[in-house]
């Protein structure tokens, strides 16, 4: 038998039928629910008169329209004072209900950013197909599952058929080798990745990440890579299983026990790229170059390390990459050429489903812990990824740290990643953001994102600047 | 779903690469629970001068002069003129429903995102990838040219230009025959029902941890 790829593995063990053209059929192992791309594909089976075909595969929570000041989560769906949001929450309830779909809704302490929750429960596992209608959804790669986003018609189809139409991605192999520098986070790895490749690099691959940079990686950690594979242009991005996976979930509510747990592992141990396995392309990273990134632009791939430069545009030769700086400068109301360091910040956030969860947490506390966010930052806010999440930092006590650092200790859900609540970053205002996307208008109208790790973010608040978080 | 067969319009072009989601129908929009009605919200932020909301009278809204769509030679474009990486950034199915909404039939670009890319398919709009130098000269010609307008063949696999010169594109085979015939993804799915209960059946012997998902 020929050597396999992880991507392989898992796509071929998922295969129903296969036309002649390559154009497949993909059992869906699970499929996760959010309020936001799911109200038209219900619709969509009520017009038809159709009915999920494994309502059980299926898991809902409502995130990106959820209010997180304590106040409002105290009233429930009646705090949402968003009308159109409101209805949305509402809307995703009613269709749970009527469909015999399990959903985490608001009130539920397990309720979170849906890709927090789903590996928090043990409802993602390593070798399944995952999917929902949100393109963070490559993040339960780290479990070493299959897992892409997709659009509203295919969330109807796979409620339908619990399959998806799909062709083959080619393999592509990012390794990143040695040792990461301390301070230095998955994060900046992901950064450093999009940085090298481009957003657009991975288009029309599956990514698997690999080498001992990664494999030394936390789970959390490895979240937080897949999650921006996506931002890279692939769809999925995957991890080998390996004994920190199988730790990881042991004991979570929805993941197999007593026998069934021996067989699992023992089938997810399988789950590695073969020696020898071909991968279409392969890129490779020293962990040990790689520093702190900040992005400086409206693209992820507009990213330098903290001591770096801004690009000035007339050092740059092709007219389509002038034109992009250019743009980018203009929306973000920087200089080409100055220095990271001297951009003036107004916001931190510290959230989303790249950097929410408790290790995040951890990270940022410990930076601030003792300290106060400078008096020029307007407003600095933690969003933990879960209700559980939420309650595991309280019990550390990093709520208090962040209180008496003065920043906002909030409730779980999308919030600023990109404000389609009531958390929307103000006009001309840069924010120090650990979220995926800096996006023109992505964490509000007008608003100018840089992206960074968790601890990047904290020692900003506390310096009102990008500082280097490895000189603290 | 729409079907497509020849489509001819103006083109409207955007001299702009990586445009993302968020870019084509900004979040607030999203908020909506039906799949009409997003088309005057297109490029919402560029488009206007002001933050437009999900309430709001967009004919009373100030637009933004420079933004291209607003001036009056490409009013009523019906082909989309792009550059690289068109579409990138999230998942939302809003972002085709918003051009297929304001008018678009096709768009031409260098290249796609892999989910843009695939959610037009599933509402009649057509992506066209075309080479960087043939996408080039198409902005040279479409902006010097008041009206210019393309006749996008499918079933030819042609784009035609005013001049009679044609174009000839690549196109996933499946995937223009459901264009082609307006056929519905999920009806050809469940004709291939008995083969999903089969592989469901043996899949859940092996592998029986994936179906444990209850309270």
């Amino acid at each position: 038998m020929s050597s396999k790829t992880l991507y392989d593995k898992i796509w071929d063990a998922h295969l129903v039928t296969q036309r002649d053209d390559g154009t497949a059929l993909i059992y869906i192992d699970r499929h996760l629910i959010h309020e936001v791309t799911s109200p038209q594909a219900f619709e969509g089976l009520r017009l038809a008169g159709r009915k999920p075909w494994r309502a059980d595969a299926n898991f809902a929570t409502p995130d990106h329209n959820i209010p997180t000041t304590a106040a409002e989560r105290r009233a429930g769906i009646d705090g949402i004072l968003d009308p159109i949001s409101k209805i949305q929450v509402t809307t995703l309830d009613d269709n749970c209900k009527e469909f015999g779909i399990l959903e985490m809704n608001m009130d539920d302490i397990r309720q979170g950013i849906v890709h927090v929750v789903g590996p928090e429960q043990g409802a993602t596992l390593p070798g399944m197909t995952i999917v929902c209608g949100d393109s963070h959804t490559s993040t339960h790669g780290a479990l070493g599952a299959l897992a892409h986003g997709i659009g509203t018609s295919e969330v109807e189809h796979v409620l339908a058929t619990q399959c998806l139409m799909a062709k083959k991605a080619k393999n592509m192999l990012v390794r990143v080798d040695g040792e990461l520098p301390k301070g230095v986070t998955a994060k900046d790895i992901v950064l450093a990745i999009i940085g090298k490749i481009g957003t657009a690099g991975g288009t029309g691959y599956t990514i698997e990440f690999g080498g001992d940079a990664i494999m030394a990686l936390s789970i959390e950690g490895r979240m937080t890579v897949c999650n921006m594979a996506i931002e890279a242009g692939a769809r999925a991005g995957l991890i080998a299983v390996d004994q920190s996976t199988i730790d990881y979930i042991k004991g979570r509510p929805f993941a197999p026990k007593g026998e069934l747990w021996d067989q699992a592992v023992e089938a997810w141990l399988g789950l590695h790229s073969d020696k020898g396995a071909s991968f279409d392309k392969v890129v490779e990273l020293n962990a040990a170059e790689i520093e702190p990134q900040v992005t400086w632009g409206t693209s992820p791939e507009m990213v330098v390390s903290v001591n770096g430069s801004i690009p000035d545009p007339a050092q740059e030769q092709d007219p389509s990459r002038r034109e992009s700086i250019l743009q980018a400068l203009k929306y973000m109301g920087l200089t080409g050429g100055s220095a990271i360091k001297d951009i003036k910040l107004d916001t931190i956030f510290i959230g989303s489903c790249t950097n929410s969860r408790i290790e995040d947490l951890r990270a940022a506390a410990k930076v601030v812990e003792g300290k106060k966010v400078a008096e020029t930052i307007e407003l600095a806010m933690v969003v933990p990824g879960s209700g559980l999440v939420k309650k595991q930092a309280e019990e550390e006590g990093l709520d208090k740290i962040f209180i008496d650092a003065g920043l906002e200790w909030r409730e779980p859900g999308c919030s600023m990643c990109l404000a389609m609540n009531a958390d929307q970053l103000g006009d001309g205002k840069h924010c120090a953001s650990t979220s995926n996307r800096n996006f023109e208008g992505r964490q509000g109208f007008g608003g100018r994102t840089h992206l960074v790790s968790p601890a990047m973010a904290a020692a900003a608040a506390i310096h009102g600047h990008f500082v280097d978080v490895r000189e603290l | 779903m729409k079907k497509f067969s020849t489509e001819k319009g103006v083109v409207l072009p955007l001299n702009r690469a990586n445009v993302d989601t968020d870019f084509i129908i900004p979040k607030q929009f999203l908020k909506s629970i039906k799949r009409t009605g997003f088309g005057p919200n297109l490029f919402d932020e560029h488009r206007y001068l002001d933050k437009g909301e999900p309430d709001s009278d967009n004919s009373a809204r100030p637009l933004n002069k420079e933004f291209v769509m607003n001036q009056p030679r490409y009013a009523g474009a019906r082909v989309l003129l792009a550059r690289e990486n068109f579409g990138c950034g999230s998942s939302r199915e809003h972002a085709p429903w918003a051009l297929d909404d304001y008018g678009f039939r096709a768009i031409l670009a260098p290249s796609f995102a892999d989910i843009f890319f695939n959610n037009c398919f599933k509402n009649g709009l057509l992506p066209i990838v075309l080479d960087k130098e043939v996408i080039d000269g198409l902005f040279a010609e479409v902006e010097a040219t008041e009206g210019y307008q393309l006749e996008i063949d499918l079933d030819a696999q042609l784009v035609r230009k005013p001049t009679g010169e044609e174009v000839p594109f690549e196109v996933d085979q499946f995937r223009k025959h459901c264009l082609l015939n307006g056929l519905d993804d999920i009806g050809l799915t469940l004709e291939d029902s008995a083969a999903i209960t089969a592989f469901e059946t043996t899949w859940r012997t092996k592998s029986p941890w994936y179906f444990t998902l209850s309270n």
